[in-house]
């Protein structure tokens, strides 16, 4: 059984299809990169996961559970973290009180203590401007900020919808090896991406959309050097 | 009367607004919107507080208790059945309209049920004045100042320090993170219209121990003039809301008393004009960062 497995979603936006009978699925401790061209479907994806949009048709199942029909702010507590596009932070709030919102559906004071440390080890920066005011930081950091936040509720599954986007190329490296690395912690990932050659280098397996459809799915390494993907996602 | 006594009667008036302005800007900055039945929910607290006292022989604290939950839970079902349907709808106009409609509508009930005479009013707070430096001050006067300080002081360590106050907080910047987050926001938004219209039985209470008539549009003019209120100190802020109101009551009082009675409404429209001229975001508002 897979740890995540989406079939047949289908989820419109009044008249207009978005999503058109989608299947895949994300095995545990995998890195999945779900990529494609803007209004393929893929933030859309990622929202009815996460229970922010309802689907037309089709099943979500995590865990065995069926979770396409259960609100938002119950997703998080099941194990699903999202990191949003555009990072969503929160800017009048400190990094550390940030931090705190993330954990908010935990209770164990000593799981929070111990996620704390985890996620101030893997980004130091957050832990050396704790006091400052999430709105002060870079984009960079910012980034890194909405991925502890993520990580704060002990996710099984982190999502993480376009995580380079507006990044400087140093950056785009640095948040890449940190999704490694969590990865490599024991969180799974399902990652939405248009820069397709930097995730297709840290996933193992990659479903490429087309407005509303799957067209091609593969191991990341032969879809890197598949003709098609090379021509329509990598520019070369 | 001197300057002195006059000053203080403001600071008491100011202080009823400072209650209702706290209502107001709580559930502007976390549901974002104008909820101009506010006022409208004074007035019933205070006739609760009436009937429960008058025609029950209530206590004054039980009663202001009863008016409180009645408040809480009015607030709470106009929030559930009026706006709730609307948030998502394509104009903030929609939600703004209703508010005025829920507004005359609370109005409309009480006329039927309290019927259009103004009711005597007795002040629930039964203590003797108080001399200060040879000047007598209603007990009444003291109580509504002490009761806006101690609201201001308890709900910003509520939303300081306290999970649901976070999440307040976290649903106030953005609603969409705050729903990743595991927030609920429709509780959230109902919490604070839970507690904006509990406070709202209390600024009824005792607005009408120091103004003791009551019909129903009392709740009317001080609810639009919390608003002032709201804005004048930056809507959205607790400390603003109170600042905005004791400044509002002063002026208000002050102008009555060396101006003219009758244009004193028209000053403290005046001064916001001139506040929001000089300062839009009024006297403590944030100015409003646009996110990368």
């Amino acid at each position: 059984m897979a740890m995540l497995e989406v079939e047949n979603l289908e989820v419109n936006y009044g008249v207009i299809k978005a999503l058109k009978g989608i299947s895949f699925t994300v095995e545990e401790g995998e890195i999945i990169a779900l990529i494609g061209a803007n209004g393929a479907g893929k933030t859309t994806t990622l929202h009815t996961i996460s229970g922010l949009l309802s689907p037309h048709a089709g099943s979500i199942r995590f865990m065995d559970k069926e979770i396409s029909r259960v609100p938002s702010h119950k997703i998080v507590g099941m194990g699903i973290a999202q990191v949003p596009e555009g990072r969503r932070i929160f800017a009048n709030l400190s990094v550390y009180n940030n931090l705190r919102m993330g954990a908010y559906t935990r209770k164990d004071k000593e799981e929070f203590e111990r996620n704390l440390e985890t996620v101030y080890a893997s980004f130091p920066i957050l832990k050396e401007r704790r006091e400052q005011m999430g709105g002060t930081l870079s984009g960079g950091e910012q980034q890194m900020l909405a991925m502890g936040r993520a990580l704060m509720s002990s996710p099984r599954l982190m999502i993480m919808d376009e995580p380079s986007m507006g990044l400087s190329p140093i950056y785009v490296n640095e948040i890449f090896a940190i999704i490694k690395k969590v990865n490599e912690q024991g969180v799974t990932v399902l990652l939405v991406e248009q820069n397709a050659k930097k995730a297709l280098s840290i996933a193992d397996r990659a479903y490429v959309l087309e407005t509303g459809n799957i067209v091609l799915t593969g191991k990341a390494s032969d879809l890197l050097e598949d003709e098609r993907i090379k021509k329509a996602y990598l520019g070369e | 009367m001197s300057f002195f006594s006059y000053l203080i009667n403001g600071v008491g008036l100011g202080s009823v607004y400072a209650i209702i302005a706290l209502g107001y800007t709580m559930v502007y900055g976390i549901a974002k919107m104008l909820n101009f039945a506010h006022g409208d929910v004074i007035m019933i607290g205070a006739y609760i507080v009436f009937v429960a006292m008058t025609s029950l022989g209530i206590p004054a604290l039980p009663s202001l208790i009863v008016a409180m939950i009645f408040c809480l839970v009015l607030g709470v079902v106009i929030e559930k059945v009026a706006y709730r349907p609307l948030r998502n709808a394509a104009s903030k106009l929609a939600v703004l309209i209703t508010a005025i409609g829920v507004s005359y509508l609370l109005q409309n009930i009480a006329l039927l049920v309290f019927g259009p005479n103004p009711k005597s009013f007795s002040n629930i707070v039964k203590l003797p004045p108080v001399s200060i430096g040879g000047i007598n001050i209603s007990s009444t006067t003291l109580v509504t100042i002490a009761a806006s300080v101690v609201i201001m002081l308890v709900l910003t360590f509520f939303v300081k320090k306290t999970k649901p106050g976070q999440a307040m907080q976290a649903v106030s910047e953005d609603r969409g993170a705050a729903g990743l987050m595991g927030i609920n926001v429709n509780g959230t938004i109902s919490l604070t219209f839970a507690i904006g219209s509990a406070l709202a039985a209390v600024a009824g209470a005792l607005m009408c121990s120091s103004y003791p008539i009551l019909d129903p549009y009392t709740g009317s003019m001080p609810g639009i003039k919390a608003f002032v209120a709201a804005v004048f100190g930056g809507i959205g802020s607790i400390p603003g809301a109170m600042i905005g109101g004791i400044l509002l009551g002063i002026i208000e009082n002050l102008s009555k008393a060396y101006i003219s009675s009758q244009i004193a409404d028209a000053i403290v429209f005046a001064v916001l004009i001139i506040v929001l001229l000089v300062r839009p975001a009024g006297l403590f508002g944030k100015n409003v960062q646009e996110k990368v």
